[in-house]
């Protein structure tokens, strides 16, 4: 039964100010009860203050067959890493 | 430093809390009674939910039915700790003494004769547990302000699967129907008040069903209307549960939950 339910990836939000992060998946038939589904399943420990559900068929995902030419080139250009400023004492929180 | 002299503790009461103790055989038997009345709905209710635990139609459902279930069972330790021991009144009380209506004792059925019996106790449940916050009775009053919350999540996931059964397919409409007409008959009497009921109602403590009976039958069409679906034809009502006239239902429920600690008597969890 539940394989005839659409997936739907599931974010929650901690605490007020920080971002949702992905934390699962659930099988639901429509938007409100994925959001029900969600909630049940992976906030019943206080784990969220939010919640969001969205369909996993609409996440479009980069193709790891391209992980070379999309993430390497990175790896050798340091410079792009914000390590060669000296930062004043009174500038907190970075 | 010179130590405080001792609090003389009054008579009956226990040393902790001396004006929150609670003094054996103060408590109106009508009180007691509503306490049971209302732990006992609670508890009946979350074992038979916990009864489709590992058993639910999909995993996420069955998550779902667990919580529900926990959520209750955590009101009627509430309820029932108040009244007096909890495990005492839960574990070692026979069918005869529970207090619980007729309607959350009726059996599971399929998942759409368990969703009809939710949304029509849980919507007399959250409509009178928004009332209770206004009781004379702290205890009562504290307890309506946390429960209502868990409750209203209860009511709208049973209306929303009410909805999405009798608006769904022929068969899921065919048993959605079938579970509606199957508990039906146990609707009238939520709203019964007999003489112990009349008698907290006169003190303030409990909450007069018949204030919010036509709200619950609007409430409860307006979910049918949404869902596609006919109201059943009214039935005679069937009542008795809170008199600890029960349907032999009740008893097999007991047995199951009452095994463990009625034969090991010094088992602990």
């Amino acid at each position: 039964m539940s394989g005839d339910w659409p997936l739907w990836e599931v974010f929650v939000r901690s605490k007020g100010g920080l971002a949702h992060r992905h934390v699962g998946s659930v099988h639901a038939p429509d938007a409100q009860l994925a959001l029900a589904h969600a909630r049940d399943t992976y906030t019943r420990r206080l784990e969220g203050v939010s919640l969001w559900v969205v369909p996993s068929a609409e996440i479009v995902a980069s193709d790891p067959d391209q992980a070379a030419e999309l993430f390497e080139p990175a790896e050798s250009k340091i410079y792009r890493h914000p390590t060669f400023y000296d930062i004043p004492d009174e500038v907190k929180h970075i | 430093m010179a130590s405080l002299p001792p609090i003389d503790v009054p008579k009956g009461a226990t040393g902790a809390g001396v004006f929150d103790a609670r003094v054996a055989g103060e408590r109106d038997p009508a009180h007691f009674d509503y306490l049971l009345r209302l732990g006992d709905d609670a508890l009946v209710l979350g074992q038979r939910l916990s009864e489709w635990c590992g058993h639910g139609p999909v995993l996420e459902v069955d998550i779902s039915l667990a919580n529900l279930a926990l959520d209750l069972v955590g009101q009627a330790t509430l309820l029932l700790n108040e009244a007096g021991d909890g495990d005492q009144l839960a574990f070692h009380r026979d069918v005869l003494d529970f207090r619980n209506c007729l309607l959350v004792e009726q059996p599971n059925g399929d998942f759409a004769q368990t969703i009809a019996r939710h949304l029509l106790y849980t919507t007399w449940q959250h409509m009178l547990l928004q009332r209770l916050t206004q009781s004379s009775d702290r205890f009562l009053s504290e307890f309506a302000h946390k429960a209502v919350k868990e409750v209203a999540y209860h009511r709208e996931l049973a209306a929303d699967w009410t909805v999405r059964l009798g608006d769904g397919t022929e068969e899921s409409a065919r048993r959605m129907a079938e579970g509606l007409d199957w508990c039906w008959r146990f609707v009238p009497e939520l709203f019964e008040v007999d003489e112990t009921l009349q008698a907290v109602i006169d003190a303030g403590i409990a909450v007069d069903p018949r204030e919010f009976e036509e709200e619950y039958r609007a409430a409860i069409a307006a979910v049918l209307a949404e869902a596609q679906l006919e109201a059943p034809a009214d039935q005679r009502p069937i009542l008795g549960g809170r008199r600890g006239h029960h349907s032999e239902h009740l008893g097999h429920l007991l047995a199951v939950m009452q095994f463990l600690p009625r034969t090991y008597p010094d088992a602990t969890w």
